[in-house]
């Protein structure tokens, strides 16, 4: 037996049945954030906005957007999934079972990238409602889509094999994700920054994943799509290194 | 054949708590092993170990010809663990955990064993139930039938019948004896040495971190167990003559009862002796009777003659 098969679907299978049982919580709230957002930025401040390098604001920002619910969804689904074993005390059963720690890591991200990427795309088609949309490259936007939803699930799987308590596992996607989202370009185009501060915003990571994901919407984006997707990529294999190496030691799992 | 063998076997925490001393034991195949200690003598740690869920700091450990390291896989499916906590997931359905369980253990779906399982437990009527609305005895049944869940060869117990109701403690008893009729090693750790006296075949002693005894249990019970003659006294006596100062004597209930201990297995227990001085004292006695002395007993005299105080 080299991959344990049963394992993972066991615990991918729990995962997406926690989030069917909080439907409510997983889908519905942040399909409402989203129209909300649209309501704000795309209907009654949106009309007043002239249009951002050729796309009417209200379609512009539904990529920001859908990325937005992407980070904190990804992040909250993974990092709690594994957060809440570590707290009752139920890990004891995945630490005891005969699963690599690469299974382990496969089965919780798989779900959490599955339920933000579904999410991802539920967003999508509520935007279809309150604006005119257009995708460029469908399939790029979709690989964009999952791997993002991959990387930030990873991100997340780490923020809760980290966190101690419920304020850590809150404390970096409030403190540190959604301000470098709202900065990274989710509502504007880095071009409309001054000189000075575009420079500032170069060096936010997140710039670089919306400006990606705006890309296969629109065929422009902040950054050549080609930094977009080794900046993702990049990104993508640092949380995997530090997964692993966590699995490896046993940090904050093993004592 | 042994089933686990453990060698050199330390752990020390990052608090520095040294909460194993090398530990060298080895498991017979189908045999019901307890272990036995007081709190924080080092039991769970050590199960934890064999179980994956802390790593050693030196030591290794072979569970059914796997070292449980290098070769996690296979070890570790061959093992079932009950842990000492209540530890479920509140919202999971009963059946639902444990069918979890079996999958995380790399079996294929098999309802029918699960089925079987849950009935043997007294949890089939509950399989529906949400794992929050049940009671603790309850709860412990399903951590039981999710250990039971892949068919392990090894099960460990760690303290199963604390804080749980006589009708439970007795089915799990009676599942323990089944699962070993079965070929299943067990081995439970306990403070409840009247548990250890009535399942286990050899009985090991854990005392801060240190195997102090591994025995198996009639012979421990043999060779460490004492006899106790209780002579209950027509006449109070005030104090113990001097004439008797040749035997372990004790008065108790107010000079009523005259305790006499002594070695079962010494060819002269002083037994007849002692009767005959008390005819020449003219001590006279309505009753007698004689107790072999539980494993507790013995656990007690251990723990002590050890100079610690537990």
């Amino acid at each position: 037996m080299n991959f344990n098969g049963h394992g993972v679907w066991a615990i991918y299978r729990f995962e997406m049945a926690r989030a069917l049982r909080t439907l409510w919580q997983s889908v519905v709230t942040p399909v409402i954030t989203t129209a909300l957002y649209f309501v704000v930025f795309g209907s009654a401040i949106g009309g007043r906005m002239q249009e951002v390098d050729g796309v009417a604001y209200g379609a512009f920002i539904v990529p920001g957007l859908i990325m937005l619910s992407l980070f904190t969804q990804s992040i909250f689904n993974a990092s709690f999934g594994i957060y809440f074993p570590k707290f009752t005390g139920t890990i004891y059963e995945i630490l005891s079972a005969p699963v690599s720690s690469l299974e382990v890591v496969i089965a919780y991200v798989g779900a959490a990238a599955t339920k933000s990427a579904a999410l991802g795309l539920i967003i999508l088609g509520t935007a279809a409602f309150f604006v005119p949309l257009q995708v460029l490259h469908p399939f790029m936007m979709l690989g964009m889509l999952v791997l993002i939803s991959v990387t930030f699930s990873l991100f997340g799987f780490i923020i809760g094999i980290w966190a101690g308590s419920f304020e850590q596992l809150n404390f970096i996607p409030m403190l540190i994700v959604t301000p470098l989202t709202f900065l990274g370009g989710s509502f504007y185009s880095i071009d409309m920054l001054p000189e000075g501060w575009r420079t500032v915003a170069l060096f936010n990571p997140v710039v670089y994943l919306i400006s990606g994901f705006r890309w296969t919407f629109y065929g422009q984006g902040d950054v050549a799509i080609g930094i977009s997707l080794a900046a993702t990529l990049g990104f993508f294999a640092v949380c995997l290194a530090v997964v692993m190496w966590m699995f490896k030691t046993g940090y904050r799992l093993k004592s | 054949m042994p089933v686990i063998e453990i060698e050199g076997l330390t752990k020390t925490y990052k608090s520095g708590l040294q909460a194993l001393k090398r530990v060298d034991l080895t498991i017979e195949k189908g045999e019901i092993f307890a272990l036995l200690g007081p709190n924080g003598a080092g039991k769970t740690t050590l199960i934890s170990i064999v179980c994956g869920i802390v790593n050693a700091t030196t030591g290794t450990v072979i569970a059914d010809g796997h070292d449980i390291r290098k070769d996690f896989r296979a070890a570790r499916t061959k093992i079932g663990l009950v842990p000492q906590e209540l530890t479920t997931d509140a919202f999971e359905t009963v059946l639902a955990t444990v069918t979890f369980s079996r999958g995380l253990f790399g079996k294929a779906a098999n309802p029918a064993l699960i089925e079987q399982i849950l009935k043997d437990l007294s949890l089939w009527d509950k399989r529906d139930a949400k794992i929050m609305t049940l009671s603790g005895g309850m709860k412990r049944r399903v951590m039981i039938a999710k250990a039971l869940s892949h068919e392990p060869d090894i099960l460990f117990l760690d303290e199963p019948t604390a804080g749980v109701d006589v009708e439970l403690r007795r089915d799990m008893w009676a599942m323990v004896r089944k699962l070993r009729e079965r070929g299943v090693t067990i081995i439970l750790t306990t403070h409840y040495i009247e548990e250890a006296e009535e399942m286990a075949d050899r009985v090991g002693v854990i005392l801060k971190g240190e195997l102090i005894l591994v025995e198996e249990k009639t012979a421990l019970m043999k060779k460490l167990g004492k006899k106790t003659l209780t002579l209950n006294l027509i006449e109070p006596l005030p104090a113990l003559p001097a004439d008797l100062s040749g035997w372990d004597l004790a008065l108790k209930a107010d000079g009523n009862e005259l305790e006499y201990s002594f070695d079962a297995q010494a060819d002269d227990t002083g037994v007849p002796s002692l009767i005959r001085s008390l005819e020449r004292l003219n001590i006279g006695f309505k009753d007698l009777n004689t107790r072999q002395s539980s494993l507790e007993d013995i656990f007690v005299s251990l723990v002590h003659r050890d100079g610690e105080t537990v």
